[in-house]
């Protein structure tokens, strides 16, 4: 069995509210400088659902993949630490401005040439542009079923089984392998590892393969959208204060203020 | 020549569900050509006519359509897509249209603007603005191919109101290629509102203290025919279900009310209830985050603002 995890590098997303900022000509975010990156929540809940088939059904290669800059090396290593087996990060000029459709190329381009990959695991959305398209298409690309949100994943006989989150419902979906299933934050916190894990991951082998080493070129990386804007929304709401010198007071004004706002 | 929008229609229970008129009325603003409706599903046909203010209602009735998924409806999607030739495709950011949306702009050829809360033609172009970075920025984005699909986030759109029902177009789709199976779904039973579709939410921070904490905020949702909320403090600590947590990792709620009690107002929790119309925020700590964003402000402890605040609301209840 081999699983193959994408993770994404992103700003940690758990910053103060007041400390993003975005340089709109640019438009990037610009991260703050104390601030390291860190994978995406979601993909390390991936990493933690590719273990648990490990721990299950034993026998299982998990290779922790990347595409970003030579940083995101740092969570492919933590991927490993985790108890992934092999590293892949995916590093190149030519990949710095893709968009989803981009990503999602080279991402299935990097697992084909991996050749015996029986599933994909990512987490169900980025938590920077928290778009969930890329599992998607990856799946689209590689020709596999796809199923999102999962749970819980587990894999016997040929088949994954997943448990889908959904608002409302509780959904079980089987598909046969090869497939590719997001992960959503249900599934349960990622291990931590040890530092005797960290530590060993440090000798885990990372291959670095390129456009080139892919069979990319230029058209089929092109972007099918385009950001065209990106800035942080003017808050318009300047917030009213109750006043009132007990609790009594501002709860009553409060009241007085929803009923002429007709919120109740 | 693509022309036109066509948006998906979602179905509850044989009724169609309140995203399909927003949808509608987001399609009808973009002036973009006729508006078309896409109907998806086993026995969904006799639905159709529930969909108003648009030109036709394309159905793929299919017992193959009666679970969701996305093998499925993608092709089925797609069927109808194809047969359309639309140059903006709609579809909710629900279980479905979530799911759906990557799939269908992939199948052709194009790609997904998601969770998209405001759309616009330039140039004949569609232009969309959706929240990232938790709700911090906002991301403009145009489409390089077409058809240019959309997700759009419920609550967003006003509802197209009256117009009448469009012509049913039955469309056949090729649905053998199904490799999903679901095995078991059901539906879970909520006591309530469900926290998605609440007008009201009212919503507890780390800062309750406990569990505990909780009993002034259930009877106060109870009392304004609410849901309760929690932030991810909440839920991780185990306090509240996973389900009821608001936030990035959580649900996305956009009520017309929004009471956040002893809550900070992390960027965490604040990307799933900024698209709330009205926040109220009590928190002791007058420079808490989550008085940016709030209208009205309680600077206090809940503790003590919450008895007097359930019993004015009770006594401006009653008064009517």
């Amino acid at each position: 069995m081999h699983i193959v995890v994408c993770v994404k590098q992103v700003p940690d997303w758990d910053i103060p509210p007041a400390s993003f900022k975005v340089d709109e000509a640019a438009k990037k975010v610009v991260p703050p400088p104390s601030v390291a990156p860190v994978p995406s929540q979601f993909d390390a809940i991936a990493v933690e659902a590719a273990m648990r088939i490990k721990d299950a059904v034993g026998d299982t290669k998990v290779t922790v993949m990347s595409l970003g800059a030579a940083t995101a090396r740092d969570v492919i290593k933590h991927g490993l630490a985790m108890g992934g087996d092999e590293g892949v990060l995916l590093v190149d000029d030519a990949f710095n401005s893709l968009d989803s459709h981009g990503v999602a190329t080279v991402l299935a381009a990097a697992v084909k040439k991996l050749g015996d990959v029986d599933l994909v695991l990512t987490g169900r959305q980025a938590v920077d542009w928290d778009l969930g398209v890329t599992g998607t298409y990856v799946a689209e690309m590689l020709g596999s079923p796809v199923v999102t949100f999962a749970k819980n994943v587990t894999v016997s006989g040929g088949n994954v089984t997943v448990e889908r989150v959904l608002p409302d419902a509780y959904e079980t979906v089987e598909s046969p392998l090869p497939a590719v299933v997001t992960v959503s934050n249900e599934l349960g916190e990622p291990r931590y590892p040890k530092l005797q894990q960290i530590m060993a991951a440090a000798k885990k082998q990372v291959s670095t393969w390129g456009a080139g080493d892919l069979g990319l070129d230029a058209a089929a990386l092109a972007p099918r959208m385009t950001l065209e804007a990106l800035y942080v929304p003017v808050v318009d709401t300047k917030v009213e204060i109750m006043e009132g010198d007990t609790p009594e007071e501002q709860a009553t004004a409060l009241v007085r203020r929803l009923k002429e706002a007709k919120l109740i | 020549m693509p022309n036109g929008v066509l948006i998906l229609a979602e179905v509850a229970d044989g009724k169609i569900a309140g995203v399909t008129q927003e949808l509608v009325g987001a399609a009808q603003r973009l002036n973009a050509g006729p508006v078309s409706a896409m109907l998806l599903g086993s026995g969904v046909e006799g639905a159709a006519s529930q969909i108003t203010g648009v030109e036709k209602v394309y159905v793929v009735d299919n017992a193959a359509l009666a679970q969701y998924t996305t093998g499925g409806y993608t092709a089925a999607a797609a069927a109808v897509a194809q047969q359309a030739d639309p140059a903006v495709i709609l579809l909710g950011q629900t279980n479905v249209g979530r799911d759906l949306g990557p799939a269908l702009a992939y199948k052709l050829g194009t790609a997904v603007a998601m969770d998209t809360i405001a759309l616009e033609m330039k140039d004949g172009k569609l232009h969309t603005t959706r929240p990232a970075y938790g709700g911090s920025a906002r991301a403009v984005n145009g489409f390089a191919t077409s058809p240019a699909v959309a997700t759009v986030r419920p609550k967003s759109q006003d509802a197209a109101e009256g117009g009448s029902a469009g012509a049913v177009v039955k469309v056949d789709a090729d649905l053998s290629g199904v490799r999903t199976r679901v095995v078991e779904r059901k539906v879970a039973t909520s006591e309530g509102v469900r926290l998605e579709d609440a007008e009201v939410v009212v919503s507890g921070g780390r800062g309750v203290g406990g569990p505990e904490g909780f009993a002034p905020i259930e009877e106060l949702a109870k009392l304004m025919g609410g849901a309760v909320g929690a932030s991810r403090a909440v839920a991780d600590l185990g306090w509240r279900p996973v389900s009821e947590q608001v936030g990035l990792t959580g649900k996305v709620v956009s009520p017309t009310l929004y009471i956040a009690v002893a809550i900070s107002g992390a960027s965490q929790h604040m990307a799933g209830c900024s698209g709330s119309k009205n926040i109220v925020a009590i928190n002791k700590d007058a420079d808490a985050n989550i008085f940016k964003t709030a209208r009205f402000g309680i600077v206090g402890d809940y503790k003590q603002v919450m008895p007097p605040l359930i019993e004015a609301i009770k006594k401006a209840k009653a008064e009517g």
